[in-house]
């Protein structure tokens, strides 16, 4: 009789569990995806591989974020891009590069260039990373990535001001990381694709360590992008934020 | 009148050397006359053909709008006041809206303008005709040199990306329905023309331009609040600009000929004083002064230059004239010099310029051949007869 509450337990217990998974919204996954991305500080190192006609270059950087508008971002090698740096506040973006010793401002048609000749813009840095604020999300189902069990989301615009007007993400049911994701355009064309190949766990987060963005329109086989090293919450000067700290 | 005479036989006198300053100058008469007619020529050619495809009768451009300013074409769209939309309609002027996009040629990504315009118009010279084709795609009207820069043929399917005017993506395929042969490479360069009504909805920008080309007949501006009418004078200024530049560097050439010639000239009129100073000092002994003695001089001098514009006409005006008539035909690197160029160039030879070449050479060669004969001034009679120079 013992064994067989156990039993009926468990069932209960599984049960709900299913029962619980199924009630998550599209807006209640996105909201978990939002938490693993999005910190109050966070500083990290990274490489980047970009994969053009004329050969492989691998561009390293630090870079200090806080909250989801202010970005600062140093290159350190190769030499070539060495001491060239971004600032992002809010929506606005400026660069400095030592060859030119100005601060240039990146807006308008520049924002759609590709950052040192990636696949990745300039102005997917100025992006909402908030999904929740510029999407409305719907589940189209279940899928796998990489054998892992992912939600399949759709990604509506529910603002006029958004980039990609739709994205289609799979996210792992586990770790709640996008593995993958397609932008698309108004059209419905796919544009871009992000995977993400590798991923890590910081206390109770899970992060993407490598991931690999393609335009999908530009022949190639994509841009690399490698976490090398992250610390969230520390401490970071308020004075990186601004303008000054460009030439410094 | 006399000293004209004994100007003009002392100077045929002096045969062989006379006919060689002659021809030198005459030389530098047409290469002047000819060179600056082919910058007139450039100019006018450079500014008929813009106006006939580009600019038409003048433009208004949208407040915001500032062609050399990549940042301002994102703002730079706006409804038609009440006045312009009355031209559009009655067909005395056609709206462009122009808006930055992205190409993928081979798989390369290239920033283009992507322009919207009225296939019906016919303001412009462009073949707008081609893109009333009722199609599912979207046609495109490109230039040769826009071709053969993203590789691309008639028939040819691109994908053209861009974003709306709220900054969303959108990308679709383009057919090339026509390859437009111009001379004008501002609307050929990194260029993709489309329907208005197209690229108006494609950008959310229903019944909005960035700038309307008035016919060229049209007289008189309206008042458009928000748009500011930019008359040719503007809108061609950098053709002129370009070209005054080109003269300028060519103005080199002509000093380094004008040099020659007058060297030549100030050589003869030394030599002249010291082969004939027995002559000088007969004149002055027999009672002309050394003033009139220096004027006869500085007539033979000048009559070089008179000289040199008749044997000039005699040879130059049936060259230039076929110049002008035929044409020169011009290398594929002119396309290198920014501006409207087409094969062949015909020079223009206005009355002003012959008559300004003209007066400049006569003033010059006066000068030169003055400045010799004032040692005239300083002989002595008795001196000159005994053939010595004081």
């Amino acid at each position: 009789m013992k064994k067989i509450i156990v039993f009926i337990v468990v069932i209960l217990i599984i049960y709900c569990n299913a029962l619980f998974a199924e009630q998550l919204s599209g807006r209640d996954i996105l909201e978990k995806v939002d938490k693993n991305f999005i910190a109050q500080n966070r500083i990290s190192t990274s490489t980047m591989i970009i994969k053009g006609r004329r050969g492989t270059r691998r561009v390293k950087s630090k870079s200090w974020i806080q909250g989801t508008e202010k970005a600062f971002t140093e290159y350190l090698s190769p030499a070539s891009e060495k001491g060239t740096k971004m600032l992002k506040i809010k929506d606005e973006l400026w660069t400095w590069t030592p060859s030119a010793d100005r601060i240039i401002k990146i807006a308008g048609h520049m924002l759609r260039q590709s950052l040192l000749g990636s696949d990745v813009s300039y102005e997917d840095f100025t992006e909402d990373p908030i999904l929740n604020n510029i999407y409305d999300a719907k589940i189209l189902g279940e899928e796998k990535v990489d054998n892992r069990p992912c939600y399949v989301l759709e990604l509506t615009t529910k603002t006029d001001k958004v980039a990609y007007y739709s994205r289609k993400l799979w996210i792992d049911q586990q770790r709640y990381l996008p593995l993958r994701e397609d932008r698309f355009a108004r059209s419905g064309k796919l544009i871009k694709t992000i995977k993400i190949q590798e991923v890590l766990k910081i206390g109770n987060r899970w992060y993407p360590k490598k991931m690999v963005f393609k335009d999908v329109l530009k022949k190639g086989s994509g841009t690399e992008f490698i976490i090398d090293s992250v610390t969230f919450n520390a401490e970071i000067p308020k004075h990186i934020f601004s303008k000054a700290s460009l030439r410094r | 009148m006399l000293s004209l005479k004994l100007a003009y036989k002392n100077l045929i006198g002096a045969g062989l050397r006379t006919w060689l300053n002659v021809a030198v100058l005459s030389l530098v008469y047409i290469i002047i006359i000819g060179t600056q007619g082919i910058f007139n020529g450039m100019n006018e050619q450079a500014s008929r053909t813009m106006i006939k495809d580009e600019v038409g009768g003048g433009q208004y451009w949208h407040r915001n709008y500032d062609p050399y300013d990549p940042f301002s074409y994102d703002d730079s769209h706006g409804r038609l006041p009440g006045k312009l939309d009355n031209l559009i309609k009655s067909k005395e002027a056609t709206p462009i809206l122009i808006r930055q996009a992205a190409i993928y040629p081979e798989g390369r990504i290239q920033t283009v303008l992507l322009k919207g315009i009225d296939p019906g118009q016919q303001i412009l010279g462009i073949p707008s005709a081609k893109l009333g084709v009722k199609d599912k795609v979207l046609p495109v009207l490109i230039g040769t040199r826009m071709a053969k820069s993203a590789s691309l043929k008639m028939g040819d399917f691109i994908t053209i990306r861009w974003r709306d005017v709220n900054g969303t993506f959108d990308a679709v395929e383009g057919k090339i329905v026509e390859i437009m042969k111009t001379t004008v490479p501002s609307i050929d360069n990194g260029q993709l023309w489309i329907p208005l009504k197209e690229l108006q909805k494609m950008t959310r920008l229903d019944g909005e331009a960035t700038l309307v080309v008035v016919g060229r007949h049209v007289s008189g501006q309206v008042d458009a609040e928000g748009w500011k009418f930019k008359n040719h004078e503007i809108l061609l200024q950098d053709i002129h600009e370009l070209i005054k530049t080109k003269m300028v560097s060519s103005a080199i050439m002509y000093v380094i000929l004008i040099f020659l010639a007058m060297l030549a000239i100030f050589d003869t009129q030394v030599l002249a004083i010291f082969r004939r100073r027995k002559e000088i000092g007969t004149m002055i002994a027999m009672g002309m002064t050394p003033r009139q003695v220096m004027s006869l001089f500085t007539l033979e001098g000048a009559m070089h230059g008179i000289l040199a514009i008749g044997v000039a006409a005699i040879y130059g005006i049936p060259l230039l004239g076929i110049f002008a008539e035929k044409g020169l035909s011009l290398p594929q690197a002119t396309e290198s010099f920014g501006f409207a160029l087409s094969d062949r160039l015909y020079p223009s030879y206005s009355l002003s310029l012959v008559l300004g070449t003209v007066f400049l050479m006569m003033l010059i060669v006066t000068i030169v051949s003055f400045v010799p004969s004032r040692r005239i001034s300083r002989l002595k009679p008795t001196d000159a007869l005994k053939g010595k120079l004081s």
